[in-house]
């Protein structure tokens, strides 16, 4: 073991892991991170916990993790290179590791264009590789980035995410293959609709024997109405929504497609569970939390491993 | 107090608009006093600087007159005048003035009748909008400083 | 070149109110080529100055001048047979230029008439498109000729990012994605292996994060 992550040990047990996400309140009620996270509590392994996710200001991703590493329930610190330079990042996992969160996501974030202060500098100081490395450096040679030592290194078990449906498609495997060079343990990928696509991916991932060095979790976000389905299709970048869903979403009265989007989800977990390399599922329920337990169970994931 | 006749000048282009003005005099089709014409060898030719220093120097409005769509003697001069009458309209809103003082008006050289009937729509407009305000005030204080 | 565009007439004007005499100086080097302050365009901002305060009845005297160069002080010093004529100085260059003339007329106000944009090369007539950031420290050789810090929207070094679309970047689809672009060079030039090399973190110090940066020529400076 790396780490003393839950996650890691899961993983290395053989279990299918299960993660979901926790979007941190957009002011500064702790309770409201507690409501989110105790929804999820007994059916996932971690909890990822955004990091001022489409760039809006929120409550910081480090804090909201403390106090749900305080509830007993594993956080999954998620860090953006959008906000914040190597100083801050690497100074961010020294304290959440003395807090205990032993599990991060390194990610690049999205461009402020998209967010409520599209005025702010744009820091990317490293890119989401480049952070890998960093933390992986921190972890295994206990120095920071800039080389100096340090005193008590954090073993940080490190994700990164993967579109395997962003262009260019042929770049996607090769990406990866970056990533796992830069020393990532597991991936997130993200959400899956396109079945058939994700497949060809993983095709080429194992082509290369990737999945032998990652852990890739598959994403998956159920829809609630026939509306979102389109809302991803065309107005999210790098998504892939196929036709077909939209019809089978739209195909069902209003009142059944919050189930019709359940059960896309949970029929998508049973095909992917049959692809090699899938190691578990990433389930963001998006303003829909409340779901997560019933997804995790009907998907035949619940109980949970106890280590 | 006079009342107020604008003064134009209208830029024509030597192959459509500036024909077109004497076919209008030789078809004794009358179009206004006011528009005092200025031959170009093509629309395309008038300068930016030309517009405004017609209005800086007291016009209060100008037009550019070049051939129809398709048919500039030199390709796309007229689509060139266009696009620097477009950005000066927006420059001239900038300061006051007023973009809708300049305007580009296509024709061709047979349009006889089209020249007469622009030239008395652009001076009407001319003549709705008043005086060049940036002539006005200078004038106002000239008479001030006399008086 | 560097790029610039004209500010909006009122900051301009709000600039020069105060004053009677302006001396309104151009550049004949890369805001020529940009269309923002050569002598054309310092007299059309000339002539817009001048209706904007015969408006008010005010008669501005104003001089232009365009020189070869604003942002080298052999040029800069042709102004000294003006500039005492004038009240204040408003100059049509880059920043670089307005910053020279501030300096060697220490006691003349200076303001500057242009927005300056960014480095960069024309992609048509009339369109000006962003190509380099100046970090000191050129990775054209290994990422096929385009550069992903001036031209990927979060500089990323090790692209593309999962908003790639079409070859469009996800904040704007008049923005090529520069990875799409880094990528097909790469691969017409039988580079695709090179790809996989992780472009290391960055040393921002040759940037602007290390300091206002200087280039001292020991064989030139005298």
């Amino acid at each position: 073991m790396k780490t003393e992550s839950v996650l890691e040990k899961v993983l290395t047990s053989g279990e299918l892991a299960v993660t979901s996400e926790c979007g941190p309140p957009r002011g500064s009620d702790a309770d409201k991170v507690r409501e989110k996270a105790e929804m999820l509590r007994g059916y996932v392994d971690a909890v990822n916990v955004t990091d001022n996710q489409t760039a809006m200001v929120r409550m910081s991703s480090s804090a909201a993790c403390i106090i749900i590493k305080q509830m007993g329930i594993d956080p999954i610190l998620q860090m953006v290179t959008r906000d914040r330079n190597r100083l801050a990042m690497q100074s961010d996992i020294l304290g959440c590791y003395a807090h205990g969160i032993n599990t991060m996501l390194c990610l690049s974030g999205d461009h402020p264009h998209f967010g409520d202060h599209p005025m702010a500098a744009n820091v990317y100081d490293l890119d989401s590789i480049q952070f890998i490395q960093a933390v992986r450096k921190m972890r295994e040679e206990g120095k920071f980035q800039g080389g100096s030592e340090i005193d008590k290194p954090p073993k940080m078990f490190i994700g990164a995410a993967a579109n395997p449906f962003a262009d260019p498609f042929e770049l996607r495997v090769a990406r990866l293959a970056k990533k796992v060079k830069a020393g990532v343990d597991f991936i997130q990928t993200q959400c899956i609709y396109n079945i058939d696509k994700f497949e060809t991916w993983m095709n080429g991932v194992r082509e290369r024997k990737l999945h032998e060095k990652v852990a890739i979790l598959a994403g998956i976000t159920p829809m609630k109405t026939v509306g979102m389905a389109r809302y991803m299709k065309n107005r999210v970048p790098g998504m892939d929504v196929p036709d077909e869903v939209v019809k089978r979403m739209g195909g069902v009265s209003k009142e059944k497609q919050p189930e019709e989007g359940v059960k896309i989800a949970i029929e998508t977990i049973e095909r992917l569970k049959n692809v090699e390399g899938v190691r578990g599922f990433h389930i963001m329920a998006i303003e829909w939390e409340q779901k997560t337990p019933e997804i995790v169970e009907r998907a035949g994931l619940y109980p949970r491993p106890k280590f | 107090m006079k009342p107020f006749e604008p003064e134009i000048v209208a830029f024509c282009c030597h192959y459509c608009a500036y024909t077109a003005a004497d076919m209008a005099g030789s078809m004794r089709i009358g179009y206004p006093p006011n528009v005092k014409i200025i031959k170009a060898p093509c629309s395309g030719k008038i300068d930016a600087i030309h517009i405004m220093k017609a209005l800086e120097k007291g016009a209060d409005g100008v037009y550019v007159a070049g051939c129809l769509e398709g048919d500039c003697h030199f390709k796309n001069g007229n689509n060139n005048a266009a696009r620097r009458v477009k950005y000066l309209q927006k420059l001239l809103d900038e300061i006051g003035v007023g973009g809708e003082r300049i305007a580009m008006i296509t024709m061709s050289a047979g349009m006889g009748g089209r020249f007469a009937e622009t030239a008395a729509e652009f001076t009407e407009k001319i003549r709705k909008l008043g005086p060049n305000p940036a002539k006005t005030a200078a004038g106002e204080k000239l008479e001030k400083a006399i008086a | 070149m560097i790029t610039a565009e004209r500010k909006p007439m009122q900051e301009i004007i709000d600039y020069v109110s105060p004053f009677n005499r302006i001396l309104l100086v151009g550049c004949n080097e890369c805001v020529t080529v940009c269309a923002a302050g050569g002598r054309k365009e310092v007299g059309l901002l000339a002539s817009a100055l001048q209706m904007s305060f015969m408006q008010r009845g005010k008669a501005l005297d104003i001089q232009e001048i365009t020189l070869e160069r604003q942002c080298d002080p052999e040029y800069v010093e042709q102004l000294v047979n003006y500039v005492d004529r004038y009240d204040a100085v408003l100059s049509m260059a880059c920043g670089c230029g307005v910053q020279e003339v501030a300096r060697r007329y220490k006691t003349k106000p200076v303001f500057p008439a242009l927005n300056t944009k960014f480095m960069g090369a024309s992609e048509h007539q009339g369109i000006w498109a962003e190509r380099c950031q100046g970090c000191g420290d050129c990775v054209l050789g290994v990422t096929g000729g385009i550069c992903p810090i001036a031209r990927c929207s979060k500089r990323i070094m090790n692209g593309p990012c999962g908003g790639s679309t079409k070859g469009k970047c996800e904040i704007n689809p008049d923005i090529e994605c520069a990875w799409q672009l880094i990528w097909d060079r790469l691969k017409m030039l039988g580079l695709e292996d090179r790809y996989e090399e992780i472009m290391e973190a960055k040393d921002w110090r040759t940037s602007r994060d290390g300091g206002p940066r200087r280039i001292v020529r020991e064989d030139l400076a005298s």
